[in-house]
């Protein structure tokens, strides 16, 4: 058995060390090593995207990447996207639009939503449902997500910019 | 003076009730702090995971788990067969490990020796042929009246016809599963279920310790639909592993197991011959129809067809298929779905046959609707038709445009009964003002703390922040599963029953105190009580008369006060496009007129209407459960090849809730069934406007589609 690693990372912010094998993916990692599990396990395939997080800015689904790819990287998670006084405003638009139901693909779909918008401040209703094309909902009704992420849009839009 | 009786506020009086508020425990849910059943990890937790059949029938000559016992890491072995058992089909579970991590568990199972004895297995369960061949069927009964032979003779069109819906899994996004905990003789099992108060004897029994010493805990549920209500074998072999190991252990299904073994919706095929007279009334319905719940036989319920007509004379028979395939569950309104999509395809058939516009035909027919809706169906199409455009957008079946791409409508209507389920609850009037309440439920997404807070709050005046709703654990007082849309009425019931009950005896107090001549003149709201529109004290200066112990009353329900109904009914209309050169249909506008009594949360009924659209969607285009003829094998048992739409394959979805006063009178009734039973039937419907051709079997796959087109029978 391969000896397990020590990987350095940042996670949310905070520079975290963990302990894995060259085997354990990083969704393994985050729920069951540092009990980061708003990162949720849809499929352990990459087809539901419920796993994704954000690595170097890009979402990426946490189970096709191994813990110890994460060396040096800079991590972002659900449990990181809310300011410490209230909620970031995609997960605000969410829950105004009711674009949550049984909420455990909701962590996936706003890494997605928080990478999409850091490219494109203002997508269309098409830029949206084709960047999350690769997260699955089971009992949502997509077009909730789809109205939260352009309300989202225009409320950080509106907002004045920084000084 | 107003009379003691429980009732729901006036309509023009609510603050809350009927609005679009936003659902309580969604802040935990989109920062990911809401913990489902499969994040518990508490110190030490060990991981369990499962090795399944590959065969779909067989008996077993040896299991030997000697080696695995002895892989790193390993701490309990289960054994869910032995020798000389049979194996029923793939995926069937047989042995469980657990270990200190998950890839140890992985790595122990492949040293376990199974054996197999092989037998003969059928899977083939649209052929009632083969099935016959193979000695697979078995009757399941026949339902009739008035006289089908008489009305086929003298009807002015006849119609025959051949329909079908393939088998779906329930595909829970977070799969069937427990953490199971000892903490010496008792046990806490956190659960992914649809049923708190109902499981922890289930545990209890097979483990033999009572149940007073399980408690099983429900906080979030990743989908269910139906298929979440038992602890199960695995759940078992988790407590089992867990006291072996003398280790909390988490065992959850992975994605092929949970979707081979953790419920399917059964398949229904029917041929059917259906008349009408001249004016476009349904006078004849014959039908005899197959399809398979599983290895036991069973299918769709022959009771219920045609579905929901009632035509005046009509014969309906069934069989069973005994298939080498996991077994069924309720599936979201049971098996409504199917009888809708084997009912109203053929139904639409013959007002093509009888040049009828299908919602002229759908009308004519309302009269034999079940349960006395005609009326209200009438104006929720005429709602519908409105939204969808279908005065301009129709067009006889066939005539769907010259190009390859066609454009379509179809229409479908559903019911569904409901009710309230039973419910128990306690509300506690704290001294300085807080209300807050226990009931053994579970909020499985439909949005159950919200509306038990609005019916709270609504009920004393308060901001929904002044109510805390405490669910999810079966030691709090009884309330009844979540399944068959029964949950909103019994929860809501109960709660305002505890509620006004409460808040009378808080009046009888402020009276005294206040020396009002009569506490029932008296109202809660904005955080005051009041007489007409003076103040007489605030909501905490009341409270504070209760003195140091807070005030519990105890809910019950279900009770025929008025406050709950029953019986449901919607209308659907879809707009859609087909390439008869690729197959693909794509969905332009789908529009769900649906009613369900008092509505407590306008954006929760939303929410669920077009989340059930989305359901529908998928089974009527994509998703199938697909078995392999040659090997028995559910084939496409993952989310690459079991194709669920994404966000990207749905056009726009509307939701309107029909809630004139009369329905609003009704009292509240559950809404999480109806909307997804008529999609099936509507896009069925809408294709065959659009391109002339009936594409027998949902769903409508390129290749299915494609076959239709070139006249290849299902």
């Amino acid at each position: 058995m391969a000896k397990r690693r020590v990987v350095t990372t940042t996670i949310n912010g905070r520079q975290t060390e963990f302990l894995c094998e060259p085997r354990q993916t990083l969704l393994e990692v985050l729920r069951d090593t540092l009990d980061l599990t708003g990162a949720k396990e849809g499929c352990a395939n990459g087809n539901c995207g419920a796993c994704t997080v954000l690595m170097n800015g890009r979402p990426v689904d946490s189970c096709l990447v191994l813990g110890v790819e994460t060396e040096g990287a800079v991590l972002e998670t659900i449990e990181g996207v809310a300011p410490v006084d209230g909620l970031d405003p995609i997960q605000q638009a969410f829950l105004e639009n009711a674009a949550l139901q049984c909420g455990i693909c909701t962590p996936g779909f706003i890494m997605s939503c928080k990478s999409l918008l850091a490219e494109n401040s203002d997508p269309t209703e098409n830029d949206i449902r084709f960047y999350l094309a690769g997260n699955l909902c089971r009992c949502t009704g997509y077009d909730k997500i789809v109205r939260a992420v352009l309300d989202a849009a225009k409320k950080r839009n509106a907002e004045p910019a920084p000084a | 003076m107003a009379e003691r009786k429980f009732a729901w506020p006036a309509r023009a009086e609510n603050t809350l009730i009927g609005k679009d508020i936003p659902r309580l425990d969604g802040v935990a849910k989109a920062s990911g702090q809401a913990k489902y059943t499969a994040d518990i990890n508490t110190a030490g937790t060990l991981f369990a995971k499962l090795l399944t059949s590959t065969l779909a029938a067989g008996k077993i000559k040896k299991i030997d788990v000697d080696a695995a016992k002895k892989m790193p890491g390993v701490k309990a072995v289960h054994l869910f067969k032995k020798v000389g058992d049979d194996v029923r089909w793939e995926g069937e579970l047989i042995v469980a490990i657990a270990a200190e991590r998950a890839e140890q568990a992985d790595d122990a199972l492949k040293q376990v020796q199974v054996e197999y004895e092989v037998q003969p297995f059928f899977v083939d369960e649209a052929n009632i042929v083969r099935a016959a061949q193979a000695d697979r069927t078995k009757g399941l009964g026949k339902n009739a009246k008035g006289d089908v032979e008489a009305a086929l003779k003298t009807a002015a069109v006849v119609h025959r016809g051949y329909y079908g819906v393939a088998t779906i899994s329930h595909m829970c996004l977070e799969p069937h599963g427990s953490h199971c905990e000892w903490k010496g003789d008792d046990l806490d099992v956190h659960l992914s279920t649809q049923n708190v108060s109902g499981t922890a004897g289930q545990f209890a029994e097979p483990l033999g310790i009572d149940a007073a010493n399980v408690t099983v805990t429900s906080d979030y549920e990743g989908g269910g639909f139906g298929s979440k209500f038992q602890a199960d074998e695995w759940g078992v072999a988790c407590a089992k592993m867990a006291k072996e190991a003398g280790k909390p252990v988490r065992l959850m299904l992975d994605r092929a197991t949970e979707l081979k073994v953790g419920g399917t919706r059964p398949s229904g095929y029917v041929d059917v011959t259906i008349a009408a007279n001249a004016d476009g009334e349904v006078v004849a319905w014959d039908s005899i129809h197959w399809g398979t719940a599983g290895f036991g036989g069973g299918g769709v319920d022959v009771n219920q067809l045609p579905y929901p007509f009632d035509f005046p004379n009509r014969s309906a028979a069934q069989i069973g298929i005994s298939c080498n395939s996991g077994p069924n569950r309720a599936w979201r309104a049971p098996p409504h779905p199917q009888l809708c999509a084997m009912t109203q395809t053929a139904m639409d058939d013959l007002a093509a046959k009888l040049k009828m516009g299908s919602y002229e035909f759908f009308k004519k027919n309302l009269k034999h609707t079940l349960q006395n809706k005609a009326d209200v169906y009438a104006a929720e199409m005429e709602i519908a038709a409105k939204a969808i455009d279908w005065k301009a957008k129709w067009h006889p079946h066939g005539e769907g445009g010259k190009g390859p791409v066609k454009r379509g409508l179809g229409m479908a209507l559903h019911r569904w009964g409901g009710g309230a389920g039973p419910c128990t609850c306690t509300i506690k009037v704290h001294p300085d003002g807080s209300v807050e309440s226990f009931l053994g439920s579970q909020d499985i997404g439909t949005g159950t703390r919200t509306v038990i807070a609005i019916t709270l709050a609504e009920t004393f005046g308060l901001p929904l922040a002044g109510v805390k709703v405490n669910l999810g654990s079966s030691k709090y007082p009884p309330s009844g599963a979540s399944g068959g849309s029964i949950t909103v009425g019994g929860v809501c019931g109960a709660h305002r029953r505890a509620g006004q009950t409460a808040l009378w005896q808080i009046f009888d107090k402020v009276a005294e105190k206040y020396k009002i001549e009569s506490a029932d003149s008296l109202v809660a709201k904005g955080g005051d009580i009041l007489k007409g529109k003076e103040k007489v004290c605030t909501w905490k200066q009341a409270c504070s008369l209760l003195g140091q112990m807070p005030l519990e009353v105890k809910g019950e329900g279900p009770k025929k006060d008025g406050l709950t109904a029953d019986q449901v009914g919607g209308v659907q209309m879809v707009d859609l496009s087909v390439d008869t050169e690729t197959g693909l249909v794509r969905i332009h506008k789908f529009v769900c007129v649906q009613d369900c009594g008092l509505i407590l949360d306008e954006l929760t009924a939303r929410s669920q209407v077009l989340g059930a659209l989305i359901m529908g969607i998928a089974y009527s285009l994509s998703e199938e459960r697909i078995m392999d003829n040659k090997t028995g094998r559910y084939i496409n048992a993952d989310l690459q090849n079991y194709k669920l739409p994404r966000i990207g394959d749905v056009g726009e979805l509307v939701a309107i809730m029909y809630q004139p006063d009369s329905e609003y009178d009704r009292g509240v009734v559950g809404l999480g069934e109806p909307p997804v039973i008529a999609p099936g039937a509507a896009i069925s419907n809408a294709v065959a406007n659009a391109t002339g051709v009936r594409v027998p079997v949902l769903p409508f796959t390129p290749k299915r589609v494609l076959d239709a087109l070139k006249g290849v029978h299902a």
